[in-house]
């Protein structure tokens, strides 16, 4: 196969796989959060702010795969 | 349609190439400088409306800050800081969906045919902003460090030899700050670009109507990854000028 084919083939499949495992993360933290705004609506702000954080860092792993997807597409 | 992973040399000023994404920038600090000069020497004890939109937003993120770290005094001192970088990272992921960035360029032959090179684009899209942005973040976070707690107990952290583990500790700590500017770089540029990318795609395919969810994605992208990125610097903010253990 020639070069174009594979590096297209090889963007898709890093981004295509690096992005189930942080997704998964994503649903078990907004779920767990959920959980406990249910059980004590009080403290909703806090476990808000600490949720959108941990959301932050799980979703980076999600970009450092679709970085190295562009780097294998474009560069 | 062509897409560059590098930002491209619009100029050179005595030696030194100006890309488009600095011009963006440019742009982005002059919005912010005409705010800041629209108030400045007109501050009224009975604010008027621009006045109180302004004390409104100040006043919101000070109090957001203060339930991240907890003590007033902190707040004031992390606040320049902090408001900075979340209003430019705002104000410039915005700038960049507006009409005209990316499409307004000049015509040049490449290998593969013609190619627009634009005059715009949005900062954040360019790897080397972001990363001057992260390395500010860390490196700031270390000064503040060692300014509120003192040198020798700062760095006591990362080089310590009370016992192997807590000397392996150091290291791994040591290894995490410089994971965390590739993560801040990394985070926010993969968005931003990614963002550019979705656009310019769209946009060649079908241009009325089904850009719009696009777009609103688009600007809710850009406001939260401003958010996380600060708040991400406020959080290791008071992790390291946090007295004891």
């Amino acid at each position: 196969m020639e070069t174009e084919a594979i590096k297209s083939l090889a963007s898709a499949i890093a981004i295509a796989l690096g992005a189930i495992a942080p997704s998964l993360g994503i649903g078990m933290l907004a779920s767990k959060a959920m959980e406990a705004i249910g059980r004590n609506p009080e403290a909703a702000s806090k476990i808000q702010t600490a949720m959108i954080l941990a959301i932050a860092f799980t979703e980076a792993i999600a970009i450092y795969a679709l970085v190295v997807a562009l780097i294998i597409k474009f560069v | 349609m062509h897409i560059s992973f590098f930002p491209e040399t619009i100029i050179e000023i005595a030696g030194w190439p100006i890309s488009n994404s600095i011009i963006m920038s440019w742009l982005a600090t002059a919005f912010l400088l005409t705010i800041a000069f629209l108030l400045k020497g007109k501050l009224k004890l009975v604010p008027g409306k621009f006045q109180c939109l302004i004390e409104t937003l100040i006043e919101g993120m000070e109090n957001f800050m203060t339930t991240v770290t907890g003590d007033k005094e902190k707040t004031k001192k992390f606040f320049p800081l902090i408001a900075t970088f979340f209003l430019f990272i705002l104000v410039s992921n915005w700038m960049g969906i507006l009409p005209g960035v990316g499409s307004i360029g000049i015509w040049e032959e490449g290998e593969h045919g013609r190619f627009l090179v634009p005059l715009f684009r949005s900062t954040n899209s360019d790897i080397n902003m972001t990363m001057a942005l992260a390395m500010i973040s860390v490196i700031a976070t270390q000064i503040f460090g060692v300014s509120l707690v003192g040198f020798f107990k700062y760095f006591s952290k990362f080089i310590s030899f009370k016992g192997p583990i807590d000397f392996i500790v150091g290291i791994l700590e040591l290894v995490a700050e410089i994971a965390k500017i590739i993560s801040f770089s990394f985070r926010l540029f993969g968005n931003i670009f990614a963002g550019e990318v979705l656009l310019m795609v769209i946009f060649f395919l079908i241009p009325l109507v089904v850009p719009l969810p696009f777009l609103f994605l688009e600007i809710f992208v850009g406001f939260v990854q401003a958010l996380v990125f600060s708040m991400l610097t406020l959080v290791f903010l008071t992790v390291a000028t946090q007295k004891g253990h």
